[in-house]
């Protein structure tokens, strides 16, 4: 057959070959991803979900530094016993403004994609200070330097701009805002708390999260992006068994 | 290599490939059988797979197979499955109050049952897995309360929590008398002394005698002219030789600077009604009381 030793030619020239090999595997990427990006039910349309917040950019930034990804997901599966536990399975309108996503595929600790409101910022400190403190049997290391060290802020407001090159809808309002926002978040006394609702939603809450009003603290962003997690979506109108919302 | 020369070999009678490396020549065996034959199956496998389930994506939307199978109905239907197990005892839970609960033998074992694995889940993370608490984590073990230890009240802590910024929550606020300088250092002092001689022990006589007046004019309002607390107000029984922050001078002492309050999530986005009611029986069962 004519067609095998035009093969033998692909076998002799490692260039020609590479290049068969790329044409050959991407046909597996365009089959199997691309069409995600154009298909429009990927993702749920759902009320609720916004870009974060800078505290919270800034607290997801050291959530990926610390590596929390390595032991916790952020992916509630649709199966029974993870509903059961965790809450409702992850949607990806969730995580529709993670770049990257932070799903994970390892669960050392619990999930941690709806952990948002289950704890307070007060037993958050103490379980990243020292988990053993409050979980005896917990094999999480401790994350004490947080508290102590001072949030890097000189860059925020270019990261959330870097955040609108991969497409998260941050309005020029928000990026212009970044500092005001950061700062009225962790002080629940700042006059800026309603400015930031009005730019985020009024669910965003301006609290002391790491419990020392005098610093901005990495604590104090990590505790707000934790806090956060999960309690976007308005599940009131999310209609779960809508044929769209089925898959 | 050299070209493709296909020959027999001599020794085996089998075909070789024609390729030699090194003066090596490679035999030109047929696969397996039974190995083609499940390749070929596979292959007629995957053909009704994609007309089945779920497959090609298209411009708009995906081939969604003849089945309709969807992770999310089964999920949702599993759930259902679960609920309809737990039927009557659920739905029981749902319209019995909470003293039909708690006299009802068999209801009350339920409550606890569900209580129990909901608290391990949830509760202990905070409480401890007994319940036994902590610094600054209430012990749901003994018959102190902060806010109420009947069921009812266990019932309105959980579904709204303290503090937590859900418009029912309970809320109170221990000022910090330091940090916000309502009170000087020395009487600071004083009222902790007062505090420690509250709960019975032993206390200069001399700061007592001076944070006397301090203490009905600051401290009495919310935690009683005797101190013995209120729970309306989440207020603690100075009296009883129970502490949530530390029973040590210091820890008193920084009490009353700083005024610290805990919060406890509201969870009722979270659990149902009927839920929060078996906690609350699995968390009275419990306690001292």
């Amino acid at each position: 057959m004519n067609l095998w030793k035009h093969h033998g030619k692909l076998e002799r020239h490692s260039l020609l070959l590479v290049i068969g090999i790329v044409i050959v595997v991407s046909i597996g990427g365009l089959v199997e991803i691309a069409p995600l990006f154009w298909i429009k039910n990927t993702i749920e349309k759902v009320d609720g979900i916004r870009p974060y917040t800078p505290l919270e950019l800034a607290g997801r930034d050291i959530y990926i530094r610390e590596g929390c990804y390595t032991c916790h997901s952020q992916m509630i599966r649709p199966l029974r016993d993870e509903v059961e536990r965790y809450g409702h399975y992850s949607l990806a309108a969730e995580s529709m403004y993670d770049h990257p996503f932070q799903w994970g595929s390892k669960r050392t600790g619990p999930d941690l994609a709806r952990v948002g409101g289950k704890y307070s910022d007060a037993w958050h400190r103490d379980h990243l200070i020292n988990p053993r403190s409050v979980v005896p049997e917990s094999v999480m290391p401790p994350y004490a330097f947080l508290a102590t060290k001072d949030l890097r802020t000189q860059d925020l407001q270019a990261r959330v701009q870097a955040m609108t090159a991969v497409g998260v809808p941050y309005t020029q309002d928000q990026i212009d805002h970044t500092m005001t926002d950061l700062q009225a978040q962790a002080d629940p006394f700042s006059s800026d708390g309603p400015a930031l609702r009005e730019r985020y939603g009024a669910k965003v809450v301006s609290r002391d999260f790491d419990g020392d009003p005098e610093r901005l603290t990495e604590l104090d962003a990590l505790v707000a992006y934790l806090q956060m997690l999960g309690t976007m979506v308005d599940f009131s109108t999310y209609q779960a068994d809508a044929p769209a919302n089925q898959r | 290599m050299t070209d493709h020369v296909p020959e027999k070999d001599a020794h085996s009678g089998v075909d070789t490939t024609g390729h030699e490396w090194d003066g090596i020549r490679e035999l030109d065996n047929p696969l397996p059988r039974w190995w083609l034959w499940v390749f070929y199956a596979c292959i007629a496998f995957s053909i009704g797979y994609w007309v089945l389930m779920p497959a090609w994506p298209g411009l708009n939307n995906y081939s969604h197979g003849l089945l309709g199978q969807s992770d999310r109905a089964q999920v949702d239907q599993a759930i259902k499955d679960l609920a309809a197990v737990r039927g009557a005892g659920a739905a029981k839970l749902k319209t019995a109050t909470l003293a039909q609960i708690a006299s009802d033998p068999q209801l009350q074992a339920s409550a606890l049952q569900v209580g129990g694995s909901i608290f391990g889940d949830n509760c202990a993370t905070c409480h401890g897995a007994g319940g036994g608490g902590g610094k600054g984590y209430p012990n749901l073990r003994d018959d102190v309360w902060l806010w109420g230890g009947t069921l009812e009240d266990i019932q309105q802590t959980l579904t709204y929590g303290i503090r937590s910024g859900d418009d029912q929550a309970r809320i109170s606020q221990m000022p910090a008398f330091g940090k916000d300088g309502l009170l000087q250092a020395p009487q600071i002092a004083d009222l902790t002394e007062y505090v420690v001689s509250k709960s019975g022990r032993q206390a200069s006589p001399a700061a007592v005698a001076r944070a006397t007046p301090v203490f009905a004019e600051q401290c009495a309002s919310c935690h009683g002219v005797e101190g013995k607390g209120a729970q309306a107000l989440g207020a603690p029984d100075l009296t009883d030789g129970d502490w949530l922050y530390g029973s040590d001078r210091a820890s008193i002492n920084g009490q009353i600077q700083n005024g610290r309050g805990g919060v406890m999530p509201a969870w009722g986005q979270r659990f149902s009604p009927e839920t929060i009611k078996a906690i609350a029986v699995y968390i009275h069962a419990n306690s001292g009381q």
